[in-house]
């Protein structure tokens, strides 16, 4: 049998360097292996996350290293707590979550289901579906507030066409109305995103075998039912997978709402994720948004671990 | 080794030490730090001069205004040594100078005979001071800046328009002079058709990201008789950021929003003011100096179709306007200060700031601009001689940047999102205030 590099490895290692090895046990080696990279998560999450939450607890600001830093005990926690404007910066991401997750499952999986089928130009016709979510936030951004922009945008326009012309172009601002500003932004993350959910879906639905549905064919299931019986149930755990990415990828949502509208008009649609930027790296409030990003982990870890749990209910169905 | 081998071997090496120290001071290199703006283009061709005289090469670092003070100001925290000069925002000399960020420049003027004292003093003050008001210097003026209007000259002078505005107002339509003219004659032209298209009346920052609509409310607020402070007691800010006089600006802010604006004129700042004004879009534009030598090149608005105006006056006749405008810093965690200082000593010169005013820069050394020929020198020289004189400049507290975005969440929840009413707006930012400045122990 030919000499592998392996063999030919073992062959050249010193006896005494041989001799160490082969005197470790299994679970040495184990440790061996796992310890880089133990080392590597304590060093860029854990020990970070530690000192974020030592942080919290005190007055300490970044750009001010000479002054004495305070310990100001749960000052921070309560200050965050009751203030109505956090609680307004909460409620507007919870909106956008809330509906983007819908109008994105919803859209996706209707796409997904469509272009499951068979017919010509179907590569073609998912390949221009995903184009959006290819681009970059920021120039999505961008574009959207000329497409928003009344006199020359079209979105005002294709509203005004819809409408019959009851609704002119230049009557409303999308971007500049407190009641319409927070859909601006779910329309525009919709649009861009609902690719992601549909391609999860696509795999979701390919995955499905032809012969589940040959047999309900054969049982005079009528498609009615085999889709809430059978195609549903088969991509559900798909459909909350993509969920949960898109549910923890828009709670952090910042550079495209930054982009639309800077967090206005006012703070209508002032996400956590800016709000914390502008205390953590405008205001440089450090202590105080340290003790902000820990409430937002708690939350997400929270909401993501129920959420997980349900996830692995469904897959052991 | 014989006479001839030696004289070769010493040629050698004699060429070699030279062909060093050329390589040397073409190795030389300084950055400096800047917004990415049109008097930037004209600072790069103006420091070849440096350039050539000094053999140090120039190199820049421009940053667009929405974005700018983010990430200079993290570049100064994180005590970063890619800039080795700095033209920072006037209000960032306190944490400039408290922070250690800056070098104090003292003794460098002092030995190099340059004199704060041949300098505009609004823009010393503005610049360079901190603490303000005490000759203690941080920084060198090096672009004065101020916000002022431009108007469409042009559109006011034609007979048709010029009659419509007499039979409405009962006056003739000249460039207005207070606010309350200012209105009228947005209203005027808001929806009104010129040449085949709808006009607007004015455009004015309403910007919520980084510092805009402050910066419009303010150059408004000051003439109705707002006040940062107490001026015999610091920080006591309650019945002068909230006076009457304040509340009644804001209304009018609001109020020139709503009536005179064009639609989606929500989040709009210098940028956004310029593309609108030279496309015709608006018949006033509130902006920056700056901007002024752009129009005039301009083939749609320049060429005497734009008129400068000062910031009008308020109801009891105050009249003052926003300060922009920078000085130049060197950065305490360069390594190149001396050169640094070097381009700071040549910069000062009054022949090299002439240049810069002819090139666009607007220049704040009194024997430039308190030259006879000066005010004839561009349309809009007087204009900004006379705007240098009245200028206010937000806090320059080292907590700035609370400060600022304090005052662009209630500015803009009023103003754009409609919420609540001025009072409202401006007793909770004298709260919001309140609270920066007692964490800071400074109440």
């Amino acid at each position: 049998m030919a000499e592998t590099p392996i063999d030919r490895l073992a062959r050249n290692t010193p006896a005494s360097v041989a001799h160490r090895v082969r005197g470790l046990s299994d679970r040495a080696i184990a440790w061996a292996f796992v310890t880089p990279t133990i080392l590597l998560l304590l060093a860029i999450n854990i020990f970070p996350l530690i000192w974020t939450i030592r942080l919290s607890f005190t007055n300490f600001r970044a750009n001010r290293p000479n002054e004495p830093v305070e310990f100001v005990g749960l000052r921070n926690y309560q200050r965050i707590l009751t203030d109505p404007d956090i609680w307004h910066t909460m409620q507007a991401t919870a909106h956008f979550l809330f509906w983007t997750l819908f109008f994105q499952v919803v859209i996706g999986f209707g796409l997904a289901w469509l272009i499951n089928r068979k017919f010509k130009g179907n590569d073609l016709l998912t390949t221009l579906i995903v184009l959006p979510m290819m681009l970059s936030p920021a120039v999505v951004g961008n574009f959207w507030t000329f497409l928003y922009q009344p006199q020359i945008g079209l979105f005002n326009y294709a509203v005004e066409f819809l409408t019959g012309g009851s609704v002119a172009a230049s009557s409303f601002t999308m971007l500049g109305s407190v009641e319409l500003a927070p859909w601006a932004i779910v329309i525009v993350d919709t649009w861009m995103w609902t690719p992601f959910v549909m391609l999860i879906c696509l795999a979701g639905l390919r995955s499905i075998p032809d012969y589940i549905y040959e047999a309900a064919e054969v049982d005079r299931a009528s498609k009615w039912r085999q889709f809430w019986t059978m195609t549903v149930p088969l991509v559900l755990p798909f459909l909350m997978l993509a969920v949960l990415f898109r549910g923890i990828e828009n709670f952090k949502m910042f550079d495209l709402v930054v982009q639309l509208t800077g967090g206005g008009p006012g703070d209508t649609t002032l996400l956590t994720s800016i709000e914390l930027k502008r205390e953590a790296f405008e205001k440089w409030r450090t202590g105080f948004s340290s003790a902000y990003a820990i409430i937002l982990f708690v939350t997400v870890f929270g909401l993501a671990s129920i959420y997980v749990k349900a996830l692995n209910k469904v897959k052991e169905r | 080794m014989n006479v001839g081998t030696r004289a070769i071997a010493a040629a050698a090496v004699a060429v070699a030490g030279m062909a060093g120290t050329a390589a040397q001071a073409q190795d030389k290199t300084l950055t400096l730090c800047w917004a990415a703006w049109d008097p930037a283009n004209a600072l790069v061709e103006l420091s070849k001069d440096f350039e050539a005289k000094s053999g140090i090469k120039m190199k820049f670092e421009f940053v667009p205004w929405p974005n700018f003070a983010d990430r200079m100001l993290n570049e100064l925290n994180s005590g970063g040594k890619l800039c080795d000069l700095m033209i920072g925002d006037s209000q960032w000399i306190g944490a400039g100078a408290e922070s250690g960020h800056y070098i104090k420049l003292n003794d460098f003027f002092a030995a190099n005979g340059i004199d704060m004292a041949n300098f505009v003093p609004a823009t010393v003050t503005g610049y360079a001071e901190w603490p303000k008001g005490t000759p203690n210097y941080w920084a060198l003026p090096a672009f004065g800046d101020v916000v002022g209007w431009t108007y469409r000259k042009d559109w006011f002078e034609r007979p048709e328009i010029q009659a419509a505005f007499k039979e409405q107002y009962g006056r003739d339509l000249t460039p207005p002079q207070t606010f309350a003219e200012l209105m009228d004659i947005a209203k005027f032209f808001q929806g009104r058709e010129i040449d085949g298209k709808k006009v607007y009346g004015a455009s004015i920052y309403t910007e919520r990201g980084s510092e805009g609509i402050t910066m419009g409310v303010m150059d408004v607020l000051y003439s109705f008789g707002f006040e940062y402070q107490n001026p015999e007691k610091p920080y006591d800010m309650q019945g002068f950021v909230n006076s009457p006089g304040a509340v009644a600006g804001l209304e009018y802010y609001k109020a020139l929003y709503d009536c005179c604006t064009a639609p989606g004129a929500s989040n709009t700042y210098m940028g956004e003011g310029i593309d609108a004004y030279k496309s015709g879009q608006v018949a006033l534009q509130m902006n920056f100096a700056f901007t002024w030598p752009g129009f005039e090149v301009d083939p749609n608005v320049g060429g005497g179709k734009t008129g400068y105006l000062v910031n009008p006056a308020g109801p009891d006749g105050k009249r003052f306007a926003q300060l922009g405008g920078q000085g130049i810093s060197v950065v305490s965690y360069s390594e190149k200060q001396a050169d640094a200082l070097e381009y700071i000593k040549w910069f000062a010169q009054p022949d090299v700031q002439e240049k810069w005013w002819s090139m666009g820069g607007f220049s704040t050394l009194r024997s430039v601009v308190e030259n006879p020929s000066f005010a004839k020198s561009q349309p809009y020289a007087q204009t900004y001689l006379d705007s240098m004189a009245i200028v206010k400049d937000f806090w320059a507290d080292p907590s700035y940047a609370t400060l600022l975005q304090d005052a662009q969440k209630r500015f803009h929840d009023y103003v754009v999102a409609g919420n609540g009413t001025a009072q409202e707006a401006l007793d909770g930012l004298v709260q919001d205030w309140t609270t920066v400045f007692e964490d800071d122990g400074k109440l």
